[in-house]
C-alpha cells in the first residue's frame, strides 16, 4: 500500500535531510508545478483529490483555498501558516512528520503558497516539540540554500519566505483565529468570523491556516495526481490518514492507513487489542474533544462521514481508549479540567461553565454528589453547545461529557445518593 | 539589563515579521532561556525594543503557560497531566515526584534544583506517562525511571 505521508520515514527515527528527501522524489512536484502548472491548475488538482483538513474540522482544502482573492488587485502580502500547535490531548500525529520528514511539509507549503500566491509563510510550532524545531530549522536552511525558498524560486519568478515560529504553550493557539492573534504577538483569543481569514487574516491580509498533516499531502497529490490520491482511500474523500491509539492497549502507536479504515482494524490489528486483564468500554475517536463511541461502533469506518453518522467526529483521528478499570467519571473530569484550564475566558458560558462542570464531576467522585447533578451537567452541555460560544473549544469540551452521560450513565448515577424522600 | 547578544537576537527575530510586536513571544523566550524567567526589569526592556507598552507585553506573557514571570529552579519538570497519561498512571508518578522532591505542584525544591509543574498533553500519548525536564522529553515513565532521570540532573553540571 502507498504511504505518501510516512512511507519514507526512517524506522530508527532519524530525519531525512534534503539529499535523502530528493532521492525519494522530493521536490519533483515543485519543479513540475513551477514549470508546467498555473495556480488555477494546482487548485483544480487539489480540489479533485478530495483532500479535507486533518486538523479536526475536516473542511475541504481546495474549497478553502478558492476563497482567497486572486489576481493583480488582490491585497498583498498573502500568508500561508502551517498549524503545528498539536495540543489536542491524545493526539501525536503531526510530531511524526515534523521530526521525521520536515521537507515533506516544506514542499507542501511552497506548493500551497504558490496556489494562493502567498509570499510569506510561517510554521506555527508548539513549544514542547524541541526536536522538531531543531530539524525544521535545519531543513529550512537547506531549502533556502538549494533555492527552493526565497526569491525567484528555481528561476520561476515566484518568491516565498518561510519562517519557523515557536509558541509558548496554550491550546487556544491552535484555533485558527487564535493562532493569527498569537502570530501577531497578541493574546490568542479567537476572532469573530466573518471576515474569514482567507480574506482578512494575519495583519488583515488574506491568510490560509492549514494543519501539518493536510499540507503534507499536497506534494504527493501533485506528483501522482488526484486520481491516484482518490484510489488510496476507502471512503468518498481522498487519501490516507494518520491514525493512532493510546490507553491500555497492547501496542499503542500511530499508523498511516487508507482513509476509511474501520475502528476494529485499527484497534485489533494495529494496536493488538486490549492488554491482558483489561476490557474495552469505549473510545474517543479523534482526540479529547470528540464524542465517545462504544462496542457497537467498532465496525464504523474512520472517515469524516461515517464517524459523524455514528454520532461523533473524526477529529484528529487519534483514539483514546477507555477500559473497564478506568473511571469514566474520572476520565471526563480530567478532560473538563483541561478545557477549563485552557479556556481563554472570552465568553461567559465557557469561562464559568467549564470550571462549574469540573466542580460537579469532582464532587461526584469525592462523595458529594447530589440529586440533580446529572441534569445540571446536561444543562451545561446545552449551554456550551454549538452556536452558544465564540469558538469551538467549549462545544468540543461538551462532546465527551454528553456522550459519557449517554453511554455510561450508570457510572454517574452510582455516585449520587438516593434522595431520602424516595 | 539585557545583554547586547540578547538584544541582537530579539532584533533578528523581529525582522521576520511585518510588525515588531509579532516577535514578542520569541523575545520573551530568548530572555527566559538565559535567565530562566522574565523579571519586570527585563519585561520593560523587551517591551521598549518591540515598541509595546509593558502592560501589553505582560498581558501576552501571562497568557502562556510556559513564560515564567516568577523565578523557577535550575530544571523545570513539566509532568503531563492530560487524559492518556492520566489513564496510564499519571497520579502515581505525580505522587512519587512530590515525595521524592518534597514539593507540591507549582513549587521549587529548597536547593533550587527543580520546579515541578503540571503540563497539558506533550504529544507523545502512545508512550505515556510522559514528562519533560528542561528541553528533554522522557516517556514510558515508572517510579524507577523517574529516580534515574532525576539523579542525572543532580550530578554537578559541566563535570
Ligand atoms: C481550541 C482549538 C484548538 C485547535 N488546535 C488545533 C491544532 O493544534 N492543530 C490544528 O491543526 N488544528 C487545530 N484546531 C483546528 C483549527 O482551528 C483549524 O480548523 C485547522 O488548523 C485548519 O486546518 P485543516 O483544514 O488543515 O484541518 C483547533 C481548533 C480549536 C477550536
Ligand atoms: S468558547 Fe471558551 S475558549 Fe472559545 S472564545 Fe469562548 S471562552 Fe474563549
Ligand atoms: S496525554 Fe500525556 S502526552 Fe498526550
Amino acid at each position: 500500500m502507498d504511504k505518501p505521508l510516512t512511507g519514507d520515514l526512517r524506522p530508527d527515527g532519524t530525519v531525512l535531510d534534503l539529499a535523502a528527501y530528493e532521492k525519494v522524489g522530493g521536490y519533483e512536484a515543485l519543479r513540475k508545478v513551477l514549470k508546467e502548472m498555473s495556480p488555477a491548475d494546482v487548485l483544480k488538482e487539489v480540489t479533485d483529490s478530495r483532500l479535507r483538513g486533518r486538523g479536526g474540522a475536516g473542511f475541504p482544502t481546495g474549497q478553502k483555498w478558492s476563497f482567497v482573492p486572486m489576481g493583480d488587485n488582490a491585497p498583498t502580502p498573502k500568508y500561508l501558516v502551517a498549524n503545528a500547535d498539536e495540543m489536542e490531548p491524545g493526539t501525536f500525529k503531526d510530531r511524526l512528520i515534523l521530526e521525521g520528514n520536515p521537507h515533506l511539509l516544506i514542499e507542501g507549503m511552497i506548493l500551497s503558497a504558490y496556489t494562493i500566491q502567498a509570499t510569506q509563510g510561517y510554521v506555527f510550532l508548539r513549544w514542547a516539540y524541541k526536536l522538531a524545531a531543531e530539524r525544521i530549522t535545519r531543513a529550512l536552511a537547506e531549502a533556502y540554500d538549494r533555492g527552493y525558498l526565497g526569491r525567484n524560486i528555481l528561476g520561476s519568478g515566484y518568491s516565498f519566505e518561510l519562517h519557523l515560529h515557536t509558541s509558548a504553550g496554550r491550546y487556544m493557539c491552535g484555533e485558527e483565529t487564535g493562532l493569527l492573534n498569537a502570530l501577531e504577538g497578541k493574546r490568542a483569543n479567537p476572532r469573530a468570523k466573518p471576515p474569514f481569514p482567507q480574506v482578512s487574516g494575519l495583519f488583515g491580509k488574506p491568510t490560509i491556516v492549514q494543519n501539518v498533516e493536510t499540507l503534507c499531502n499536497v506534494a504527493p497529490i501533485l506528483r501522482n495526481g488526484a486520481q491516484w490520491y482518490l484510489g488510496l482511500s476507502r471512503s468518498e474523500d481522498g487519501g490516507t490518514k494518520l491514525y493512532g491509539v493510546s490507553g491500555k492497549v497492547r501496542r499503542p502507536g500511530a499508523w498511516e492507513l487508507p482513509l476509511g479504515t474501520t475502528i476494529r482494524e485499527i484497534l485489533e490489528r494495529r494496536a493488538r487489542g486490549m492488554r491482558e486483564g483489561y476490557q474495552f468500554r469505549g473510545l474517543l475517536p479523534g482526540g479529547a474533544s470528540t464524542d465517545f463511541l462504544v462496542e457497537d461502533h467498532l465496525d464504523v469506518k474512520m472517515d469524516y462521514g461515517s464517524v459523524q453518522a455514528a454520532g461523533s467526529r473524526l477529529g484528529t483521528g487519534l483514539m483514546i481508549v477507555l477500559d473497564d478499570r478506568t473511571s469514566v467519571v474520572g476520565m471526563v473530569l480530567n478532560l473538563e479540567r483541561f478545557f477549563a484550564q485552557e479556556s481563554c475566558g472570552w465568553c461567559t458560558p465557557c469561562r464559568d461553565g467549564l470550571p462549574w462542570t469540573a466542580r460537579i464531576l469532582q464532587g461526584l467522585l469525592e462523595g458529594r454528589g447530589r440529586p440533580g447533578d446529572l441534569e445540571r451537567l446536561e444543562m451545561q452541555t446545552r449551554m456550551m453547545g454549538p452556536g452558544n460560544t465564540f469558538c469551538a473549544l467549549a462545544p468540543g469540551a461538551m462532546e465527551p461529557l454528553q456522550s459519557a452521560l449517554k453511554y455510561f450513565r450508570e457510572d454517574f448515577e452510582k455516585l449520587i445518593p438516593r434522595s431520602d424522600a424516595a | 539589563m539585557l545583554t547586547e547578544d540578547e538584544r541582537r537576537m530579539i532584533r533578528a527575530e523581529a525582522a521576520h515579521y511585518d510588525h515588531p510586536q509579532a516577535a514578542c513571544v520569541e523575545a520573551l523566550k530568548i530572555v527566559q532561556e538565559h535567565h530562566r524567567w522574565v523579571s519586570d526589569e527585563h519585561l520593560k526592556e523587551i517591551a521598549a525594543l518591540l515598541d509595546m507598552s509593558p502592560e501589553a507585553l505582560d498581558s501576552v506573557a501571562t497568557f502562556y503557560n510556559l513564560i515564567f514571570r516568577k523565578p523557577v529552579g535550575e530544571n523545570v519538570i513539566l509532568l503531563c497531566d492530560s487524559v492518556s497519561c492520566w489513564i496510564m498512571g499519571y497520579e502515581g508518578i505525580r505522587a512519587h515526584l512530590k515525595e521524592h522532591l518534597g514539593v507540591e505542584l507549582g513549587e521549587t525544591t529548597a536547593d533550587g534544583k527543580f520546579t515541578l509543574l503540571p503540563m497539558a498533553c506533550l504529544g507523545t500519548c502512545d508512550r505515556a506517562p510522559a514528562m519533560m525536564v528542561g528541553n528533554e522529553l522522557y516517556r514510558n515513565l515508572d517510579n524507577g525511571k523517574v529516580d534515574e532521570i532525576l539523579a542525572r540532573y543532580r550530578q554537578p553540571s559541566g563535570a
